[in-house]
């Protein structure tokens, strides 16, 4: 069950990468040498076997419900690549009502 | 007395507790040691001697004060760069968080600067830890100390190389598939993979999160134990850390390995598994027998679909961690801003590398709708054969000897150009992250050209203490640990 370039294309958008043709023939390769690899996984009888989802299990522990502070807002827009200091936000493209 | 830089981190906390030397003395003459070496080496990304020496000098104050000073108070420790620390650059080695500057520390980072450690800098990783040789850094390609045109492993090759060339006595590595091991083996040195659980991952930067697990670097076992100490425990910022007593690591290096049972699982030892590796784990083996351990054959059948279903069960989670990195919030952002699903397209098509974005792109296919069950689903069912096969084992053994790689570090360029290869040099090291369990590398001679051969222990979850017990054990048995590389 080999994967085609398109295909890989659209794992790509899935992804939100936006490859090059090149990595695009690239990935396409190595994504199907893997899958055969993948493949072999197919001989082991797993039909009565649960997943692990994490190999130590611990039961789901509750933290108290306490306030505390969080970042400061500043801190966190310090880290942005383009912020709005005074309305306190990050800025992006529009987003709704686009019009391109 | 030795020079300062060729001491454990054991010998510089007693020369410190003996006021024999300062903390600052002891910063200093690291940081002089990464100016010598580190043009040669390129283990750090990032130093921070300012921060050191302030570290240091407050190491001192509390001294003269009378204070009491933890067992690692003014001891470096180099940091693996995908650990956040507050306020210094915190790359992960990849150009998408380049300039990033956390407002936060990881945990483990809070602990040990409590704990008065003093640290030197931020050390390389191939990219987002994804990789075997560090030549996946999105910044440079570290060196072996060994052998500069070597590899010094990967993923925390920065780490593996500082401890070994002097520039830092300890180092925290993280580890997903070997990471810890894998270096430590090719450079010489103690790494340690705890179980999943014991150190918390908070600020750790997330690759695949049921399989990472922060881990001690260091030249002896007894410092590796030091560390480890340092580190573990529950964290209410990691949900996933285990709320069990941490025992004192050190207190179990008792040198006496008599009637441990020791198994020698023989997939390990499989074609593919250099000669001169499997010669000296054989001779290691045969001196922990010599010590008194109880040697037999074991069998870890699955061990050969590990591989598979980890390079399932890592890319799916690395797939989604890593789709926070948009551009919008920290890290860079693409000039070339159109549409806002551009922004996302063109910052992590520019800002990650190839073998970032293979992963993530081999991720999200294993997790789309209608592939999820024959690829995640299967690869977490095969993870219960695995843990369940290693179970059946440990109520045999207290532990199983393996190689840690199947070779030794190999030449810079070797194996980049083929990714099947490179990922075969986990082949060891994988099963141990997929059980969850804990297991630790450490060297064990050296081959005909001179580099180091690490040797594997593997135990139960939670079975640390006999970990470190035999590695010392077999350690104070051998003088591999008291080689150095000549820089």
């Amino acid at each position: 069950m080999a994967l085609t370039p398109d295909e890989v294309r659209k794992v790509g958008t899935l992804a939100r990468l936006a490859l090059s043709e090149d990595e695009i023939d690239r990935f396409t390769h190595q994504i199907n040498d893997l899958l055969e690899q993948f493949a072999r996984l197919q001989e082991l009888d797993t039909e009565a076997v649960e997943p692990t989802s994490h190999a130590v299990p611990v039961a789901a522990l509750l933290r108290e419900d306490v306030v505390r502070p969080s970042l400061p807002r500043e801190a966190v827009l310090a880290m942005g690549p383009k912020v709005d200091p005074w309305m306190g936000g990050f800025i992006v493209p529009q987003v709704i009502g686009e019009s391109q | 007395m030795a020079e300062l830089h060729d001491m454990t981190a054991a010998q510089i906390a007693d020369l410190l507790a003996k006021g024999e030397a300062s903390a600052r003395e002891v910063a200093d003459a690291f940081l002089a040691r990464v100016e010598a070496v580190d043009p040669k080496v390129r283990a750090f990304v990032t130093v921070t001697a300012e921060k050191a020496r302030a570290q240091a000098d407050a190491v001192d104050a509390k001294r003269r004060a009378g204070e009491p000073l933890g067992p690692l108070a003014g001891v470096p420790v180099a940091l693996k760069d995908n650990l956040c620390t507050a306020g210094v650059e915190t790359t992960c080695s990849s150009q998408i968080l380049r300039g990033f500057v956390p407002p936060y520390s990881a945990t483990v980072v809070e602990k040990l600067d409590a704990a008065g450690a003093v640290f030197p800098g931020k050390v390389n990783l191939d990219e987002f830890a994804m990789g075997s040789s560090t030549e996946n850094s999105g910044l440079f390609v570290t060196a072996n100390p060994w052998d500069l045109k070597r590899v010094p492993g990967g993923s925390s090759g920065g780490s593996a190389a500082a401890v070994a060339a002097g520039a830092a006595p300890l180092a925290l590595g993280s580890d997903t598939g070997g990471s810890i091991r894998q270096p430590a083996s090719f450079c010489g040195i103690v790494g340690l993979k705890p179980t999943y659980g014991r150190v918390s991952r908070y600020g750790l930067v997330a690759f695949a999160s049921s399989l990472d697990q922060i881990g001690p670097m260091a030249r002896t076992v007894e410092d590796a134990a030091l560390l480890l100490n340092a580190i573990s425990g529950h964290d209410g910022r990691d949900s996933t850390s285990v709320p069990r007593d941490v025992p004192d690591y050190r207190a179990a290096l008792t040198g006496d390995v008599k009637g441990l049972r020791l198994g020698v699982p023989k997939e390990y030892f499989a074609e593919g598994v250099s000669a001169e590796v499997r010669e000296r784990v054989l001779a290691a083996i045969e001196v922990l027998r010599g010590l008194g351990a109880v040697v037999d054959e074991c069998s870890l059948p699955t061990t050969d679909y590990a591989l598979a279903a980890y390079y399932i069960v890592a890319p799916a989670e690395a797939s989604s961690n890593l789709a926070r990195y948009d551009g919008v919030r920290y890290g860079r952002r693409t000039d070339k801003v159109g549409s806002h699903v551009e922004l996302f397209e063109r910052t992590r098509e520019e800002g990650f590398g190839a073998e970032v974005k293979q992963r993530i792109m081999v991720g999200t296919y294993a997790l789309s709708a209608g592939y999820y069950d024959a690829y995640y689903a299967k690869a977490q069912k095969v993870r219960t054969l695995i843990k369940r096969e290693f179970e059946q084992v440990f109520s045999r053994f207290d532990a199983v000897v393996t190689p840690t790689a199947p070779t030794t570090a190999f030449a810079i360029g070797e194996k980049s150009d083929d990714p099947l290869a490179m990922k075969l040099s986990d082949i060891c090291t994988i099963p141990a992250n997929m059980a969850g369990i804990p297991a630790l590398s450490q060297c064990c001679g050296f081959d005909a050209a001179g580099l180091p051969v690490g040797v594997q222990l593997m135990g139960p979850a939670f079975g640390e203490e006999t970990l470190l017990r035999i590695a010392h054990a077999y350690e104070q048995a051998t003088d591999w640990h008291t080689r150095r590389p000549a820089l």
